[in-house]
């Protein structure tokens, strides 16, 4: 069972009267437990394809299954339920809240969780992230006490606190030196392999590529290479020949 | 999103900038307190203003007997001889709008003392409730006769102050007996000077004595009004002139016998009454004042069903309306102000909450991420706003409290704690938060979350 599916996702941009299309009927499959990398320039649809993924925004055309649900017509209110549910997000900027604990950052999704858990409970499960992620000891920091690293480390618990079964993360390491990037695609891997969620990755690093087990290649609109992991053997099913 | 988090986010957030927090509030503080400042400084003299206009009279209501006619002619208003001082005693035992009634006795005639006379506007018969009838109960000298005094009639009197003037050149009178139909009264107190009434009456040339002794030895009469043309005007038995002008008339009917008085008794009926003064708890209740009189004579005077009343009722209606539309104008004024600093105060906030939507453009669009929906966004910034608003709000009701009490202490106005201004205080500060940070809130919830995350 797949647990991401597109058939040709189309998206076009309305520039005024022209129509500029970025997406040119993308159809992927993702299954559970994925390590994905999605590669391209810029400009190839990269971070377009990514906000549909997300759940943030909706194609032009085309179906998108999500665990066997058709998102591409929900509602936003809808979406953003599921964002809240099902998809991690971990960013190149952290985008964590100034001025805000570490443990306060974690727990701020949970505030828009339909189960209402309690001030404590919430911040229990904030702590247990963190002490995942390596940061027990960093709960009452706030960012700016924090290195880029442990920053995107708490991004990271962040995204995972309502135990989402994807993760995305757009370009998790631009902001970091290649130490720390190191340290952030390992928990990557931990994460993928022992916890089986599902990471798509969108980075134009090839080293951060070779972490995956499975890179995407795109270019204007179209996936150019689909390198499958090995034995899945399944064949390119992009609408671009390579 | 539970509404207690939304305020935790709130305050938090708000936290994050202190010193904007507190500038963006200063509007909503200067407006709250100026608004509880006025309305207690303004409160404190519309009492004052009410308090004032009351002792013009406002609340008072005067019940004369009724119209007598014969063949068609009527007699004006207090002809008959219908009121009694168990009237007045019944109003205010059974009329719960009345504050105090007294019964009334009004003669004209001249007052003597030593080498001096004068005849007053009026010479009034009552008991000492007119005082407090008429806002009075402070004399300038002396005190007020008692209802013992009244009771047994006895020769006791204030006088007004332009009775101090003409008759005792304004040295003090108590004491001293004046003579009025030379009958002679101790002088035992004297009134606070009031000045004319609205009808250009001088309200100080009057003398104020016991109703018994006024009906039963001044007047003399204890069947008939005094009405006071055709009564007396100077005592007689000092009036030389009485003979060739007699004050007194002859008889129209011949006396009776005792026989025939016998035969045709009089019903007892030992006094009648000019008029009663009575005294509404306040303005307000004047109407219902004059319904339950007007209930209450009926019934004592045995007036059927559709027959006119034996009485008529008059106030001050023209004072009450002058009392009302002058609170109303204060309150009003008052109200307009307080509404101009609270709009400028929330165009404050809006401004404000402006700012901070497009400074937090990548919060929001992160939220919106990790899966907050419009209307979460919303609600959090309203919060804000109104959290913002009501913290102005607390501030503002103890600065104008404050204020208000510095000005009582200082200058000493009259300052009345007015609740309600507080509790609308605390409303309107909330609904400024609302309406001025509705637009900024909404801005904001319809912000896209993926531009939004992009934004620098």
């Amino acid at each position: 069972m797949e647990l991401i599916e597109l058939r040709s996702i189309e998206k076009t941009y309305q520039m005024g009267d022209i129509a500029v299309p970025v997406l040119k009927g993308i159809s992927l499959a993702i299954r559970q437990g994925e390590l994905l990398a999605l590669t391209g320039s810029s400009g190839s649809g990269k971070s377009t394809l990514m906000n549909i993924l997300g759940c943030l925004d909706r194609p032009s055309a085309g179906e998108y299954w999500l665990d066997n649900q058709e998102i591409s017509k929900l509602s936003s209110d809808e979406r953003a339920m599921l964002r809240n549910r099902k998809l991690g997000f971990v960013f190149q900027s952290f985008n964590l809240l100034a001025r805000t604990s570490a443990i306060d950052n974690v727990a701020m999704p949970l505030s828009y969780t339909a189960e209402n858990l309690s001030e404590r409970e919430a911040r229990k499960r904030a702590a247990e992230m963190l002490a995942r992620v390596g940061l027990a000891d960093r709960l009452g920091h706030y960012p700016s006490q924090l290195s880029g690293g442990q920053q995107q480390r708490v991004a990271i618990a962040r995204a995972l606190i309502n135990r989402p079964p994807v993760l995305f993360a757009d370009e998790p390491t631009g902001n970091l030196d290649s130490k720390t990037s190191e340290e952030v695609l390992q928990m990557f891997e931990r994460l993928n392999t022992e916890d089986g969620i599902t990471i798509i990755m969108v980075t134009h690093d090839p080293k951060v590529a070779g972490h995956a087990k499975r890179v995407i290649r795109m270019d204007d609109g179209v996936i150019l290479a689909d390198a499958a992991p090995a034995g899945s053997g399944r064949e390119t099913p992009g609408g671009g020949a390579p | 999103m539970r509404l207690y988090a939304t305020a935790r986010t709130a305050f938090r957030a708000l936290r994050r900038n202190p010193m904007r927090a507190m500038l963006t509030t200063l509007g909503i503080v200067i407006g709250v307190g100026a608004v509880i400042a006025m309305m207690e400084i303004g409160a404190g003299s519309s009492a004052t203003l009410k308090k004032t206009i009351a002792s013009m009279g406002a609340n008072v209501l005067v019940i004369q007997p009724g119209t007598a006619s014969s063949g068609g002619v009527s007699f004006g208003a207090g002809s008959t001889t219908t009121l009694t001082p168990e009237d007045s005693q019944a109003i205010l035992r059974e009329c719960p709008a009345i504050r105090n009634a007294t019964p009334m006795v009004r003669a004209r005639t001249q007052v003597v003392y030593g080498n001096r006379n004068w005849v007053p506007n009026a010479i009034y018969g009552t008991t000492p409730a007119y005082l407090e009838v008429q806002n009075w109960s402070i004399l300038a000298e002396g005190e007020p006769f008692s209802e013992r005094d009244v009771l047994n009639g006895n020769r006791v009197c204030i006088l007004g102050q332009t009775l101090v003037r003409e008759l005792f050149e304004g040295a003090s009178p108590l004491g001293k007996d004046i003579r009025i139909k030379n009958i002679a009264f101790r002088v035992i107190g004297v009134l606070t000077p009031k000045g004319a009434n609205m009808m250009g009456f001088d309200q100080d040339d009057v003398i104020l004595a016991p109703w018994t002794t006024i009906k039963y030895r001044v007047t003399g009469a204890s069947l008939s009004t005094s009405n006071q043309s055709t009564d007396a005007t100077a005592s007689t038995s000092v009036n030389t002139l009485s003979n060739l002008y007699p004050a007194t008339h002859g008889t129209l009917y011949p006396e009776q016998s005792a026989a025939q008085q016998a035969d045709n008794p009089m019903p007892v009926r030992f006094a009648n009454i000019d008029s009663i003064m009575a005294a509404a708890n306040n303005s307000g209740e004047i109407s219902m004042a004059i319904e339950q009189i007007t209930g209450v004579l009926r019934e004592r005077h045995r007036i059927r069903g559709d027959d006119p009343d034996d009485f008529n009722i008059r106030n001050m209606a023209e004072l009450t309306k002058t009392l009302s539309t002058t609170t109303t104008l204060m309150t009003n004024l008052l109200l307009a102000v307080a509404m101009i600093s609270l709009v400028v105060g929330g165009v404050g906030i809006m401004n404000i909450m402006l700012v901070s939507v497009t400074e937090r453009t990548r919060e929001i669009g992160l939220r919106m991420a990790v899966g907050a929906r419009g209307r979460d966004i919303l609600r959090q910034f309203l919060v804000e706003a109104v959290v913002l608003c009501l913290t102005g709000g607390a501030m503002g009701i103890i600065l104008g409290h404050g204020g208000s009490l510095l000005v009582k202490f200082l200058l000493h106005w009259p300052v009345e704690t007015s609740p309600a201004a507080i509790a609308a205080a605390v409303l309107v500060s909330a609904g400024v938060g609302i309406i001025f940070g509705f637009y900024p809130a909404w801005k904001a919830s319809r912000l896209d979350p993926i531009e939004a995350l992009r934004y620098e």
